[in-house]
């Protein structure tokens, strides 16, 4: 095999890799900032038999937030297992724990789902950390000006939310490039898989080396447009 | 007529009792400067009047309208949000550091809320941001970003910005008191304007001398209960209360 056919071969497992990166970013960026008011969500529907202060248990059975509590554990779940296990579950698991049979299309949608519930659990912890530290006067200022609550988190929160957590955002944009390469897990041929079987096949190490530029120059286009978004948002401080 | 009714206001953090039976009648056209030590509860009680925290009981009254009142049980009961927000319109607030909209350059700042609020057409909320901005001597800073500009000019946007919402009545909390002290002139001298114009105004300030140039009534509190209040003559020159007396003693000795 030429140089010319693995790089052929590697460019197309490319654009798949490209694809699993675009559809994550689209599902989970949004995703992420639901999961983020659950995150915050302070519901108390228990909070009535706190009139009973009498018992401990109810005072702590009174303070439960159910939608934070279900969310706090979606989010550590995510952080706190391989990527590539919470692939595998999403693959296998509908066959292994429901029984339902797969067809092969599904191996693409599972790369997809694993993808954006494992980067929205990030960019929601994201979201929060930028959405608690505005100052709680702009807030008060959009409220004493009328502003509904939607309003003011659309017109006044957001962007200035958006400009703290571009830097961070930029990180995990980053590290889903590469995060791509997982997808070999459950056999899914992108990049990274196409350029494994490819090298093994042919005994060479040349595919990994073109992988790894292919990356590495997806990765400095994807650096130097998150650098002009944090460049247009210079406008204000 | 009356603006403004705050009736027996009582607000309390948890354990601490922060207003306690507080009675303010605002009238067009007044003055009020509230004075008193910090930690009296000044800006709660404009928090309370600006919808910002709940007070826990007493009535509260814009131009006759209830925005809250408590019944017969002793339960405060605020009126819907659709109430809420027509009464949120009768007021302006402008705060100690200015909160103005860093995103947003000064004009937008100020006619925002006009277009998206108060659903005024975009060209008639440029005039009347230009004519107010105009007036402060902010002109040529109607395309700058907050960040450029300096703390007195900040904060005479901020005002600009309550009064192009029309209020019946401006709050101010310690407008100048994050300013250098050679930036706090401009800004009184822009508050002094709107009197002679015969704003309603409600200003809570630690500057003496000028409660005593503009305002019509003096409220003194102290630990959440109106001391004393008057005409700024009775109050700030010869107050009846050793309380009153002792606190403008602090500031009669430079
Ligand atoms: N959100 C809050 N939670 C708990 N306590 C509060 C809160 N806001 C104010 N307080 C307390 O209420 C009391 C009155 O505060 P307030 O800010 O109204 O005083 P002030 O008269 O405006 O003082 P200053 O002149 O320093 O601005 C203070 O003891 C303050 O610590
Ligand atoms: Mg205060």
């Amino acid at each position: 095999m030429t140089l010319g056919t693995i790089i052929t071969q590697l460019a197309n497992g490319l654009l798949k890799s490209i694809l699993i990166f675009s559809l994550t970013l689209i599902g989970s960026l949004p995703l992420g900032l639901f999961v983020a008011f659950g995150r915050m969500n302070r519901w108390t529907p228990f909070k009535k038999f706190a009139l009973n202060k009498k018992s401990r248990l109810i005072g702590l059975v009174s303070s439960i937030k159910p939608v934070q509590m279900l969310i706090k554990l979606y989010i550590s779940l995510m952080r706190g297992t391989p990527l590539m296990l919470q692939l595998m579950v999403v693959y296998f698991g509908p066959y292994y724990l429901l029984g339902i049979s797969i067809g092969q299309n599904y191996r693409f949608y599972a790369v997809i789902i694993g993808f954006i519930l494992n980067y929205a659990a990030y960019f929601a912890e994201i979201y929060r950390s930028g959405i608690e530290s505005m100052p709680v006067g702009q807030y008060e200022a959009a409220a004493v000006l009328g502003y509904s609550k939607a309003q003011t988190f659309i017109k006044i929160i957001l962007p200035q939310v958006i400009k703290r957590i571009l830097p961070a955002i930029t990180n995990e944009v980053i590290t889903l490039v590469k995060d791509t390469s997982l997808a070999f897990a459950i056999a899914y041929t992108e990049m990274f898989t196409l350029a494994r079987k490819i090298a093994s096949s042919q005994t060479t190490l040349v595919p990994f080396v073109v992988a790894g530029i292919f990356y590495y120059f997806f990765n400095l286009l994807v650096a130097w447009f998150m650098e002009r978004c944090e460049n247009k948002l210079n406008y204000f401080r | 007529m009356k603006v403004l009714e705050l009736n027996n206001i009582k607000k309390a953090f948890g354990d601490l009792s922060v207003l306690q039976d507080i009675t303010v009648t605002v009238n067009k056209g007044e003055v009020v400067a509230i004075i008193g030590p910090s930690g009296s509860g000044k800006s709660t009680l404009l928090r309370c009047a600006t919808l910002l925290e709940t007070i826990d009981s007493g009535e509260i009254i814009y131009l006759g309208e209830h925005a809250a009142r408590t019944d017969a049980s002793g339960h405060v009961q605020y009126e819907d949000a659709e109430q809420l927000k027509n009464i949120r319109s009768y007021f302006g607030l402008v705060f100690q550091n200015f909160n103005l909209f860093p995103h947003y350059s000064v004009m937008k700042n100020v006619t925002d809320a006009l277009i998206s609020v108060q659903k005024v057409q975009k060209g008639k909320a440029k005039e009347r941001a230009s004519a107010l901005l105009e007036k402060m001597g902010l002109q040529d800073k109607a395309d700058c970003y907050p960040y450029q500009l300096s703390g007195g000019q900040q904060q005479r946007v901020s005002i600009v910005r309550a009064l192009a919402m029309n209020p019946e009545v401006l709050f101010f909390d310690e407008p100048t008191s994050a300013l250098d002290p050679e930036l706090t002139g401009e800004v009184l001298k822009v508050i002094r304007s709107l009197s002679e114009d015969n704003m309603t105004m409600v200003i809570v300030t630690h500057e003496m001398q000028f409660a005593q140039q503009i305002a019509d009534t003096v409220y003194f509190m102290d630990a959440g209960r109106v001391v004393e209040k008057g005409s700024p003559e009775s109050v700030l020159q010869s107050p009846k209360e050793e309380r009153t007396q002792r606190f403008l003693e602090r500031y009669s000795t430079p």
